[in-house]
């Protein structure tokens, strides 16, 4: 549905295997209660890989990637992040936090702050930046997103679309080496998503680690290295995306991708 | 943008008519119930119809007919007023009301003008610091309790719980006695002041710390995680995005419990404070003057709490400044 004009470096699994690994998650589990959300999930992501997890819902693949920076905690198995493993130890998770990005589907911006504030607000008070580096460096950002000009207005004066690209620049303004996104493009009118896809686009093709929670599969084909098929709490297939989308080997992979392309 | 409830504008053409004609035939009816004939109106009409017919039911009618009209004219004109300048002219003319039905009380006012300086110098002042003080702790033992209610430390749950359900559950008048008179059973001989400052302060700090707590659980999950996703501590995030956006919900009923306890601090009178209340009370039981003290010590009370007011409107409009636009 969105035409980008993106080159796509097509890097085969074997490749990426030799780089270092960003993310290892090893048998974790979760449960909500007496739900089990997560069960028995092994993945490793390597540095630079861009990863897009999709499946219907409820199928814990949010939960997954909240796992990732501690928003939801895994009951067993272990999750290292750069090597730090995520205990609950308040300093591993701070340390974990400060590496990783997150882009949320309602955009969650800080709505009684200005564009600016919703930026400098975490690197002064986290990174202890002063007042003038941070806006420095939050209107860098900002104009990688494409809209320095809004830096003055309210979240609530800016499209859908704007607000997202404006979470994305406030997540990189604590400069993170990995971004994790939370169907980041579900909750924009359909003439909006292109313009945060294309974001996402450019971030990826400066290597930065991403894993991003999607239905949009044009996305994952063009951008992804793997594309990650979970259903009821457990991952079913991976595979890089031509593969995934021309010889999808699961049943439930199959009337999956039947369902979200087929229309 | 505003909202309100109905979309007419009575301000011209037929609801206007009949939007005066109902506020009319409404003041008649008050008019004929209430026997208004032998009052004010009833002296004005007396050249046109004789004390006779005017004690009659003849009378009562035709009193609250001029009445009834006189009201639908003054509605009539009011209301091809621009919004803002009818609300006003309402306003003022009832306030005006109130005080002519004071006015009508047939006061000494040579008294009230002897007794007014020490009412303000001494009554007012005190009433002023006892209520500034109480306001100053209540907020900080609002914050306390509303912080230790969702700390998710089971022990400080405990403790804010019980401290809002017992200071909530025990009239304020009470919790006076117990602390002016309960204290010093344990060897804490405790001032007047103090003892009102402490009673009203933790009552009314445990009314806050629910209107706290729901302020701060109305922001929606989504802004904590946002903040811990950028690695902010929870105190920061408490401080910079969370109760900056609760303070549009909490700044309304919190006005409400400061202009309450400015009026409930009248009780501190019955421990011999010498507030508003103390000071009208002694010197007019003294000169048999009770009503002219207790009215002034109303308008007092009242023009406090018109400035409590307006500082809440000045609250309000900075703390919804983001999402007026």
């Amino acid at each position: 549905m969105t035409t980008m004009k993106v080159e796509h470096r097509d890097r085969p699994p074997g490749a990426a295997e030799a780089q270092q690994i960003a993310i290892q998650l090893v048998g974790v589990n979760k449960w909500f209660d007496d739900y089990h959300v997560l069960k028995d999930i092994d993945l490793s992501v390597y540095q630079g890989e861009r990863i897009v997890i999709c499946g219907p819902s409820g199928s814990g693949k949010s939960t997954l990637i909240r796992c990732i920076n501690r928003l939801e905690e895994h009951q067993r198995g272990s999750i290292f992040v750069e090597g730090t493993e995520l205990t609950s130890g308040l300093d591993n998770i701070h340390k974990v936090r400060s590496e990783v990005g997150m882009c949320f589907q309602h955009f969650n911006l800080f709505p009684h702050l200005t564009i600016l504030e919703n930026c400098t607000l975490a690197p002064m008070s986290v990174r202890s930046l002063s007042k003038q580096d941070a806006e420095q460096m939050a209107m860098r950002y900002l104009e990688k997103v494409k809209i320095p000009d809004q830096a003055n207005k309210y979240p609530a004066q800016l499209s859908g679309g704007q607000q997202q690209r404006v979470a994305i620049a406030r997540s990189l303004c604590m400069e993170p080496r990995i971004m994790l996104f939370d169907e980041p493009t579900s909750a924009l009118d359909p003439e909006m998503i292109k313009e945060v896809l294309d974001t996402m686009v450019e971030l990826a093709d400066e290597g930065m680690t991403m894993l991003c929670v999607t239905h949009e599969m044009g996305f994952a084909r063009r951008v992804a290295d793997r594309v990650i098929f979970m259903d009821e709490g457990q991952i079913i297939e991976e595979n890089a995306p031509a593969e995934f989308f021309d010889n999808p080997q699961n049943s439930r992979t199959r009337l999956f991708l039947s369902q979200v392309l087929g229309h | 943008m505003k909202t309100s409830i109905f979309t007419t504008s009575f301000q011209r053409g037929k609801p206007r008519l009949k939007a005066a004609l109902v506020f009319g035939a409404i003041a008649f009816v008050i008019a004929f119930a209430a026997a208004v004939n032998t009052g004010i109106v009833g002296e004005l009409l007396r050249p046109a119809m004789s004390e006779a017919v005017l004690v009659g039911l003849w009378g009562r009618f035709a009193v609250a007919l001029v009445v009834g009209i006189l009201c639908f004219g003054g509605c009539y004109g009011l209301l091809g007023l621009p919004h803002r300048v009818q609300s006003w002219s309402v306003w003022a003319g009832l306030a005006l009301s109130a005080l002519l039905l004071f006015y009508s009380f047939d006061l000494s006012y040579e008294f009230i003008e002897r007794k007014l300086p020490f009412l303000l110098t001494q009554g007012a002042f005190t009433t002023i610091y006892v209520s500034a003080i109480s306001i100053v702790l209540a907020f900080t033992f609002a914050m306390l309790g509303a912080t230790a209610k969702l700390s998710g430390i089971a022990i400080l749950e405990g403790v804010g719980a019980f401290y809002t359900s017992y200071f909530r559950g025990v009239p304020l008048l009470v919790q006076l006695f117990l602390i002016y008179l309960g204290l010093p059973q344990i060897g804490l001989v405790i001032d007047p002041v103090p003892a009102a400052i402490a009673a009203l302060s933790l009552v009314y700090g445990a009314y806050m710390t629910e209107i706290f707590r729901s302020g701060i659980q109305s922001i929606p999950r989504g802004q904590w995680e946002a903040a811990d996703a950028l690695g902010l501590q929870r105190m920061v995030t408490f401080k910079k995005v969370i109760l900056p956006q609760a303070m549009r919900v909490i700044v309304p009923p919190t006005g409400n419990q400061f202009i309450s306890m400015l009026k409930d601090s009248s009780l501190v009178s019955v421990v011999g404070v010498w507030d508003i209340m103390f000071i009208a009370r002694t010197q007019g039981r003294a000169d048999f003057k009770i009503l002219e003290m207790l009215i002034t010590a109303s308008i007092i009370y009242w023009l406090l709490s018109v400035v409590l007011e307006m500082v809440q409107h000045r609250i309000e409009a900075h703390y919804s400044k983001s999402v007026a636009r």
